[in-house]
């Protein structure tokens, strides 16, 4: 379980984040949801280490993460799995050496048993036959994916994804949605999910954080976020005239 | 402006700290610094060469036409043509052509790594990454960089003679009489000192430069520039400074 203790966090004069506290459970989607600016990014990347908040903390299974000593971190960071938005594959590297990268940093396992691994976290994203590929040779959607494969090689047991619909086809979106959702169940990892895709929050939220102007607006699941009566809450769901008319239906 | 100017030195300095702090894995360092001296070197070959055969031939016609004089041996030519390639043309020009050349290219690569997100990603692994990408690119510079010096002085010279030989200003014979006369060791010692810090500098300011860019292909840009001018600068007051300690 991850915990978010009244974190706050500034660049500069300005404040982006105000006191969020919240939780993340074990073998769950968590998502963490909000308007472009809210402050999702940032809070997400408190959470892996990429910022340090100012004020509060976070905890991973009672580990108090920012004030760990540098080789505790390191050692925590092992057990984390990120994939970014724009994918951030190595560009230099195939996609078998991009998956295969974290287990030649940490490991002393052999080529072959590295193959093996890198083959069956392919695999599990459904992205055989491109090992030899390069990055810049894949759709978005099979970045994505190769993103993933890479979070999985090292067994972690947190994985973060930031925006992971974004510039990706319904379909495409769905596929990932379903990917997160296999992987979070199979491997009982605390996933946390950054996204504004109003189809993932209604479909993959188990737990769901909504972030307004860097406050904790809403706590609740995907079960409650239709029939909350929080205004902020409802202006960001029903922004679209598609969801308007879904909830004069409800 | 001096202000801003001490808070960048620092920024570099913290920057080097985190680049000579103890690598994750040194089999990846080794493999890595290989790749790195394999690309430097062998990229950077034929345009050093270019370059230093024409310097070469330059320097030689334009001394040989400086000094015509029946007083002066002729052999003079080819002695002040070998000091001004040794101690001073190729150390120097070499250096601030290959931070156009290799620096550009190491903050354009390193900023595309910032920008597209690679190197949080290795920041989340738990993965130091200015040690990661940037020792193997140090280690390699200091290295390539001097073998790419002592390359050069050999084309220039050779430039040289090939002018003389075609233009027959001076015997071929004088020309090479004078390229070993007085020759010291010493003299190249000080040419690889100069380019040794020169590919120091060269590669941690460009690195520097690509690793703090914030934004995008705008930003990528600027910095390349930044990166350039501010090595630059830097290489030609260093060549100021190593002249008057050791000479």
């Amino acid at each position: 379980m991850i915990e978010v203790n009244n974190v706050s966090k500034y660049f500069g004069e300005k404040q982006i984040l105000h006191d969020i506290n919240t939780q993340f459970e074990e073998g769950k989607v968590n998502l963490i949801i909000g308007r472009s600016g809210s402050g999702k990014t940032v809070l997400m990347k408190c959470l892996v280490g990429l910022f340090t908040p100012e004020e509060g903390n976070v905890f991973y299974s009672g580990r108090e993460f920012h004030n760990l000593p540098e080789k505790e971190k390191l050692l925590l960071r092992k057990e984390m799995g990120m994939v970014f938005q724009g994918s951030a594959l190595f560009d230099s590297m195939t996609i078998e050496e991009n998956v295969t990268f974290p287990l030649d940093m940490f490991t002393e396992q052999s080529e072959s048993e590295k193959l093996d691994r890198a083959n069956f976290c392919l695999g599990c994203v459904d992205l055989e036959g491109v090992n030899k590929l390069y990055p810049a040779e894949l759709s978005g959607g099979m970045k994505k994916r190769a993103a993933i494969a890479r979070a999985l090689a090292c067994n972690p047991k947190y994985l973060f994804f930031d925006e992971p619909n974004s510039g990706l086809d319904p379909k495409t979106s769905l596929l990932i949605d379903e990917l997160i959702t296999k992987i979070t169940h199979e491997f009982n990892t605390t996933t946390v999910v950054n996204t504004h895709d109003l189809n993932s929050i209604i479909t993959i939220g188990e737990t769901i954080s909504f972030i307004y102007q860097g406050h904790l607006a809403w706590r609740g699941s995907s079960d409650t976020i239709l029939t909350s009566d929080n205004p902020t809450l409802n202006d960001f769901i029903y922004a679209q005239p598609l969801t308007q008319r879904l909830r004069k239906t409800l | 402006m001096l202000r801003k100017t001490l808070a960048l030195f620092g920024e570099y300095l913290i920057f080097l700290r985190q680049v000579f702090s103890k690598p994750a894995k040194w089999s990846v360092l080794l493999k890595k610094w290989v790749f790195e001296m394999d690309a430097m070197g062998i990229g950077s070959m034929l345009i050093v060469s270019i370059v230093s055969l024409a310097m070469g031939s330059v320097i030689t016609m334009q001394t040989a036409l400086q000094i015509e004089s029946g007083w002066i041996p002729s052999w003079t030519v080819g002695f002040v043509a070998r000091t001004s390639i040794v101690m001073e043309l190729c150390p120097t020009i070499i250096s601030l052509l290959l931070v156009g050349n290799l620096g550009s290219s190491i903050t354009a690569e390193i900023g595309s790594m910032r920008v597209t997100e690679q190197i949080d990603a290795l920041d989340v692994m738990g993965i130091n990454p200015a040690s990661h990408l940037v020792l193997p690119k140090v280690l390699a510079s200091v290295i390539v960089i001097p073998v790419l010096c002592i390359f050069s002085i050999a084309f220039a010279l050779f430039g040289g003679f090939l002018t003389v030989w075609i233009t027959n200003c001076i015997s071929t014979y004088n020309f090479i009489d004078g390229l070993t006369y007085c020759f010291r060791v010493y003299d190249v010692v000080y040419a690889l000192t100069k380019t040794c810090i020169f590919a120091f500098i060269m590669s941690t300011v460009a690195s520097f430069y690509g690793y703090r860019i914030e934004g995008g292909a705008l930003e990528l840009g600027k910095a390349s520039t930044q990166a350039i001018v501010v090595s630059s600068f830097v290489i030609l007051v260093l060549n100021v400074v190593i002249t008057d300690i050791m000479l």
